[in-house]
């Protein structure tokens, strides 16, 4: 369970791009985070991923407060989340194979065991026979399916998308965002930010509505702190 | 143990795919590996220097003797006596007795005054005793034996060139200084080098530093790839080095050969031995890691994925 607790995040400069949010995400939920461009989105998944740490309040990710995480610990934090990414950060020298087994390698699995898992992940996205290919020469859409292997390979128990589908057309849009909801299907945990608000038509899932650091509505229901 | 395994393996990896990142950028890698390899050379062929100025010295021992006259009229026995105990001594390597009547023959042998020798009535030439210092003997060790010798009343006299063995051995001493701090500069000098190579590698890496970052690598993970680079910087100056010194020795061998030659002496160049090819390959390697480390430390730890 994801858990916001008055968490309020202050720029240099003095800007506030999240003011005392709080709110609760329950397990294996898909939650989709909208509003408008500077409504504090990117923010928000920042401190999931660890990449910010609130200025102010807490942040718990099943039960660990990741906003006091040491330095030393955070990457072991992030071993067991998935990120997807706008620009899908691939490596562009290395295979979609080598790519997708990064996560693998990282967290010292075996060589089997890790063949075993990309092998699976890539066939799950549909890109099991380009596994020898470099991402440069897929299109935008296999990339981002490459960036999704890479973020499920390891099965993590929360996934974090921000803007997934931002390069990509609306064709290729939706199919992205269906490969999400057959993971949230087997119990992933999912937060995706997006802009695209018919696509969350199509899926399902939870809303949740940013603006000026503030939750403003969706499916939240800010009495509750939850959905 | 397979995680053992794996963690082997990715040093392993690690260190191949070092040794091929080098030659990503052929020229740019060549050029870091000559200036380690010759700045590893240099301190090698100093030292190399001040061995053979030893070797020089040692083949040249009999500048170091020097001769004590003994009193005139001395008895035969007496000069063989002092010879006795004068070959007791540590500082001591070999003494010879030249008698009176020898040394008068080879006087008149050598310098033409045949008549002149032949009119004499007696012999003024003393017995001598020519010595050869051990190789432990110093200049001051030496002054201080000539000096218990003159004191000795069977002595006349000792002619003794103590200031030549102090200034060749003042001046092995200064170049064997000399090649400590020429090494320790150098050796800096390297881990500069290799240090500054790695920095700009990690600048030109790091999206992908931030990439597995965000993956969940640790410093440790990230950093080392980079260790592995600066050591195979390291091993390929060394060798660099150890080819520049072996060329260098070869070069030279034939006209040191003819010099020393000239010379009256037998000596020979020594070339490269295990000790000195061990430390110009263990002090590249070092360095490197070294180097390398001084970069990864301040560097990988500050990118942080935004």
């Amino acid at each position: 369970m994801i858990s916001f607790d008055h968490v309020t995040k202050r720029y240099d400069g003095g800007r506030d791009a999240l003011r005392n949010v709080s709110l609760e995400i329950p397990q294996g939920e898909l939650v989709f985070l909208t509003g408008p461009s500077g409504a504090g989105k990117s923010t928000f998944l920042k401190m999931l991923a660890c990449i910010e740490r609130p200025t102010r309040g807490q942040v718990f990710v099943n039960g660990a407060n990741i906003g006091r995480l040491p330095d030393r610990q955070i990457h072991r934090y992030r071993r067991q989340i998935g990120l997807v990414f706008q620009d899908n950060k691939l490596l562009q020298d290395r295979s979609v194979f080598d790519n997708v087994a990064l996560p693998l390698v990282i967290a010292g699995l075996t060589e089997r065991e890790t063949g075993k898992r990309v092998r699976a992940a890539l066939d799950q996205v549909g890109l099991l026979k380009k596994d020898k290919t470099v991402p440069r020469k897929l299109s935008l859409g296999e990339q981002q399916r490459v960036g999704i292997a890479r973020a499920v390979v390891s099965r993590p128990g929360l996934l974090i998308a921000d803007e997934p589908t931002g390069n990509l057309d609306p064709e290729l849009s939706l199919d992205i965002m269906s490969l999400f909801r057959r993971f949230n299907d087997i119990g992933v945990t999912m937060v995706i930010a997006t802009h695209d608000l018919n696509l969350l038509d199509q899926l399902g899932g939870k809303r949740l509505i940013l603006a000026d650091g503030e939750v403003r509505g969706g499916d939240f229901d800010p009495t509750e702190g939850g959905f | 143990m397979q995680r053992l395994n794996h963690y082997f393996g990715l040093h392993r990896e690690n260190a191949v795919t070092a040794f091929h990142d080098m030659f990503k950028q052929p020229l740019a890698s060549a050029l870091t590996i000559a200036v380690i390899g010759i700045a590893l050379a240099l301190p090698a062929a100093l030292s190399l220097l001040v061995q053979n100025g030893r070797a020089v010295a040692g083949s040249m021992e009999d500048v170091r003797d020097f001769s004590v006259y003994l009193q005139p009229g001395l008895p035969l026995e007496e000069a063989d006596n002092l010879a006795a105990k004068l070959r007791l001594k540590a500082l001591v390597d070999k003494v010879s007795v030249i008698s009176a009547d020898t040394a008068l023959e080879e006087f008149r042998d050598s310098s033409g005054f045949d008549n002149a020798i032949t009119a004499l009535e007696t012999n003024p030439l003393p017995h001598t005793l020519t010595v050869r210092p051990a190789a432990v003997a110093d200049g001051d060790s030496l002054q201080t034996l000539a000096e218990e010798l003159t004191a000795n009343p069977l002595v006349d006299q000792v002619r003794i060139d103590t200031e030549w063995v102090k200034r060749l051995s003042a001046i092995l001493d200064l170049l064997k200084r000399s090649v400590w701090i020429a090494g320790i500069l150098l050796i800096a000098a390297v881990i500069i080098i290799v240090g500054n190579t790695i920095r700009l590698d990690i600048q030109s890496r790091r999206d992908e530093i931030e990439v597995y970052k965000l993956l969940g690598a640790s410093n440790r993970f990230v950093r080392r790839p980079f260790l592995y680079i600066g050591i195979c910087y390291g091993v390929s100056g060394g060798l660099f080095g150890l080819i520049l010194l072996v060329i260098s020795a070869l070069i030279l061998a034939g006209p040191v050969e003819t010099l020393t030659g000239l010379y009256g002496s037998s000596f020979v160049l020594q070339g490269l031995n295990t000790l000195t090819m061990g430390s110009v390959l263990g002090g590249g390697i070092l360095a490197g890691w070294i180097g390398a480390w001084t970069a990864v430390a301040r560097h990988i730890a500050a990118i942080r994925p935004a």
